[in-house]
């Protein structure tokens, strides 16, 4: 049980089909989640990992499709399974919270309702009992007066007390694995430290694992044991959260890096400007030959514009994918 | 691809049915009015009656080439009546706002509270059947739709730099308007103009089947049908080919109302599906 | 839910009252006077003494607000005054045509709702396939036709040819008598029902929510039923609140057509007889009814959207 992952994603291709041909948005992803693990992946909007996230639950639709590689969950491949079989997953076993927590609620459902679905959906339960043991789930996410606020409805709640709602949604069945895009992006700064302890305090107890999406490298790094960061569509660094600051391996990991702030630093404090990276993220449709990053990569030479870099095994189970990686 | 398609076919029955009502005397085959002969009285379409001929002997076809005079008279009048209502107390409402918004406000409030047609009804009712009651009639009771649309973008043009710019300038207020704001909002006013002919023309023909619109014997598709009903046993082609115009010609405006509004107001596919 | 409700209620007061003094000055201010035009038996001018002698008996020569009041007073104890033509009672004439008038719009709405909505998801479960064309064909065609024309052509297939139903009439006030009218009448309806059903289950299926609900491993079936549904009929009602405006409309050239005993038919008569304090009620009658549709329609929305019981 040890050594076979929760979840294994084995050279994950996405195409978008744009009318006329099918473009690779999503190329040679390879990663592994272990049972109760806490995985992070980390990119600027359009690099791929939401797409990735919603093929691993199945939820990928049209234009967007899988195109190629194996998604393996608990050793068994499951991008070809039936779709009543892919639902006997999803919410069950595989569960996911969105960024936006008031549109990602039905606004004409009481919450309650909203909760209790899963009961009905995947443990058998008749309404009755599911709307009692949405009422627990309610107190399970610390909700206040849980009784009375089954049957309010998504308005009558404040931005964190959604989110709370929707994670108590996706940890109602006990899943294995919860994926969570941004899930505090929406919400306010102290709301969100609040919400990231809850889930991680929810998920360990029930050996949960958790696979967090976010463009906020600090954050992931905070929460997750390993982080996997995603440029263009690829995984270009793979690392312990440690490594991964202490000494980022990938230049574009290393200006992602570069560009937080730390406490107590000056930029923190406003003595100095935080470093960008310069320019900006390729579409889908023009991704460049060679490695992705080269426009934008103060080392890149003749190779980085004609090939694309290989991954190279770092120490303590990293990977890197870059041809001058440090 | 479609858009093409709605705008290609609707132009193209409207345009038949100005054309067909511009050259009625040369297209018609008799007198729509005055060539009653009971010994024709209700043939059967025909080589010699295309469209077949009514209990007085007169032709059909004639009487529906003339028809369209009528329908399409009564449809762009009465709807240029209603837009440029609209557009006058939307425009200075939206921009001048204040009492007078208010004022605008409950026209229109009071104006959606009575069913168009029911109130062009009681205007007939006063003013007695006739052309120029139908166009007073249709022409004073439809305008709401488009003085919400023109109060609406008046409102939000009036906050943009380049009106404020204007009135900086000293432009007079009748000068913004007309210069600045009217031309920003032509594209959903034309919009609705083309759909509310289509509904005049039918509104017509509804007066004018109840006995309230163009007097007989004048041609009207609509009190031609009202005639039909009454010999639908005899002669039921009577029936068909009025309606058929008036269906074709409202499907012509529909269909050209949705192809403008795909060019002209893209942003409001979803207002009116 | 109740303070809601009065509330709503009490905002169509002003509405309503304006709606009256409309009515009144329609009939009273415009030239040619209620007398000439009522004894006017079309070949020329009436008798000057008699003109004169109904205008005092109708308290005519009194100044214009005055009248007003009257009728006003009138109206707030239900009476809507006397027929020119039958000396009875308009409120008692009203009523009578009333339940006709009831079950002709129930009966159109219920045929436009029950084939429209569900026509509509249909077509939006499989956008571009054979359902969603015809229906959008037939909407688009249901749209463009005179009602009446259509009522013809119906008249002449369902009664004239095959025989299946009465051509018109009220007869026993049986089933069968009504469904002429009732189709003729909600087809216009049905046709937008269809195409709004349409647009607002393709919107609101790529909404987060239902995303949401999809990795929750729901059926398709189960998000359109348990999410899409409800959030669809807050649009629908929509369309159909602008609707009843049309549907009064149509629903006296329909009465017209087929003899319908109802308070559009009667309200033809009275304008074609000239019979103004019957033309006076029944379009009073006739706005009344369509704020009451209306106000129904709200308070359905309260029902289906909770946003909008507590905004």
């Amino acid at each position: 049980m040890t050594g076979s992952p929760l979840i294994e994603v084995e050279d994950l291709r996405i195409d978008l089909n744009d009318g006329s041909r099918k473009v690779p948005a999503v190329e040679s992803v390879s990663f592994r989640i272990d049972r109760g693990e806490t995985f992070g992946l980390v990119g600027e909007s359009g690099c791929g990992k939401s797409i990735t996230a919603l093929a691993l639950i199945g939820l990928l639709r049209p234009p967007l499709s899988i195109g190629g590689g194996v998604i393996r969950f608990e050793g068994r491949e499951i991008q070809h399974l039936s779709a009543a079989k892919q639902r006997a997953l999803r919410g069950n076993r595989i569960a996911m919270i969105f960024q936006e927590p008031m549109t990602a609620l039905n606004p004409v459902s009481p919450v309650g309702r909203q909760i209790a679905e899963m009961f009905v959906l995947h443990k058998g339960k008749s309404w009755r009992e599911a709307n009692q043991l949405a009422v627990d789930a309610l107190a399970s996410v610390r909700v206040p007066a849980p009784e009375r606020r089954v049957k309010d409805y998504p308005h009558q709640l404040s931005g964190g007390m959604r989110q709370r709602v929707m994670i108590a949604i996706a940890l109602a069945c006990g899943p294995d694995l919860l994926i969570a895009d941004e899930p505090t992006t929406a919400l306010d700064v102290t709301v969100q430290a609040e919400i990231i302890e809850l889930m991680r305090n929810l998920c360990a107890e029930r050996r949960t694992a958790i696979l967090m999406i976010s463009h906020d490298l600090g954050l992931v790094a905070n929460v997750c044991r390993r982080v996997a960061v995603m440029y263009a569509g690829r995984i270009v660094e793979e690392r312990g959260s440690a490594d991964i600051f202490r000494s980022p391996s990938h230049p574009y990991t290393q200006g992602l890096v570069a560009s937080l702030p730390r406490l107590g630093s000056r930029a923190a404090l406003g003595r100095t400007r935080l470093k960008e990276i310069a320019g900006v993220v390729p579409a889908i449709a023009s991704f460049p030959d060679g490695c992705r990053f080269n426009p934008r990569c103060a080392q890149a030479t003749d190779i980085c514009r004609t090939t694309a870099p290989g991954t190279d095994l770092l120490g303590a189970g990293g990977l890197v994918r870059c041809h001058h990686h440090a | 691809m479609k858009l093409r398609a709605n705008l290609v076919i609707g132009g193209a029955l409207f345009a038949l049915a100005i054309l067909v009502g511009l050259l009625a005397p040369w297209l018609a085959h008799t007198d729509p009015i005055m060539d009653a002969n009971l010994m024709n009285a209700e043939e059967a379409p025909s080589w010699t009656w295309w469209f077949g001929t009514d209990g007085q002997g007169r032709d059909i076809y004639s009487r529906v080439v003339y028809g369209a005079r009528v329908s399409l008279t009564v449809g762009i009048v009465s709807q240029l009546i209603n837009s440029v209502i609209g557009v006058a107390l939307g425009l200075s409402a939206g921009y001048w706002g204040g009492w007078w918004d208010d004022v605008v406000n409950a026209l229109t409030n009071l104006m959606l509270a009575i069913p168009s047609l029911i109130f062009a009804l009681a205007i007939m009712a006063v003013l007695g059947p006739g052309l120029t009651s139908l166009l007073i009639a249709l022409g004073l009771t439809n305008w709401s739709f488009t003085c919400r649309i023109a109060r609406a973008s008046a409102l939000s043009l009036r906050s943009q730099g380049y009106v404020q710019a204007a009135t900086v300038l000293g432009y007079g207020d009748m000068r913004i308007m007309i210069t600045q704001l009217l031309p920003n909002m032509l594209g959903p006013i034309v919009v609705i103009g083309t759909l509310g002919m289509g509904s005049a023309v039918l509104s017509e023909a509804a007066l004018s089947f109840l006995g309230l619109g163009v007097r007989p014997p004048f041609p009207s598709w609509g009190s031609m049908l009202s005639e039909a009903r009454d010999q639908i046993t005899t002669a039921p082609w009577l029936s068909v080919f009025p309606g058929l115009a008036i269906f074709l010609t409202v499907l012509g405006l529909n269909l050209l109302g949705d192809g403008l509004r795909d060019i002209l107001d893209p942003q409001s596919r979803s207002r009116r599906t | 839910m109740l303070a809601f409700l009065i509330r709503r209620i009490l905002q169509t007061v002003p509405t309503v009252l304006a709606v009256v003094l409309v009515v009144f000055v329609l009939f009273s201010v415009v030239p040619g006077s209620i007398v000439s035009s009522m004894s006017d038996d079309g070949r020329g001018a009436a008798d000057p003494q008699v003109v004169e002698r109904m205008k005092k008996q109708l308290g005519l020569d009194d100044p214009v607000y005055m009248r007003f009041g009257a009728y006003i007073g009138k109206l707030a104890t239900g009476d809507l005054g006397t027929s020119f033509r039958t000396r009875e009672p308009i409120t008692t004439m009203i009523a009578k045509r009333m339940w006709p008038t009831l079950q002709l719009i129930f009966a159109a709405l219920t045929f436009a709702i029950a084939i429209g909505v569900p026509l509509g998801f249909v077509a939006a479960l499989r956008p571009g396939g054979i359902v969603d064309t015809v229906s959008m064909v037939v909407a688009v065609s249901g749209l463009s036709m005179a009602k009446f024309w259509l009522g013809l052509l119906l008249m002449y297939l369902f009664a004239l040819k095959l025989g299946w139903l009465p051509s018109f009439g009220y007869g026993d006030g049986s089933l069968k008598y009504l469904i002429l009218p009732a189709v003729t009448l909600g087809v216009s309806p049905m046709a937008l029902l269809a195409r709004t059903t349409r647009a607002a289950v393709l919107e609101i299926m790529t909404a987060d929510f239902v995303r949401t609900a999809r990795s929750k491993g729901m059926s398709e079936t189960r998000v359109v039923k348990w999410h899409v549904m409800r959030n669809a009929l807050v649009l629908i009602l929509t369309t159909m609140g602008l609707q009843f405006g049309a549907l009064m409309g149509q629903a006296v050239v329909v009465e017209k057509l087929f003899s319908w005993p109802g308070i559009g038919s009667l309200l033809v008569d009275s304008v074609l007889q000239r019979d103004i304090p019957a033309v006076q009620g029944s379009i009073l009658v006739v706005v009344l009814f369509f704020l009451a549709l209306n106000l129904l329609i709200d308070v359905l929305y309260g029902v289906i959207d909770p946003r909008i019981r507590y905004a």
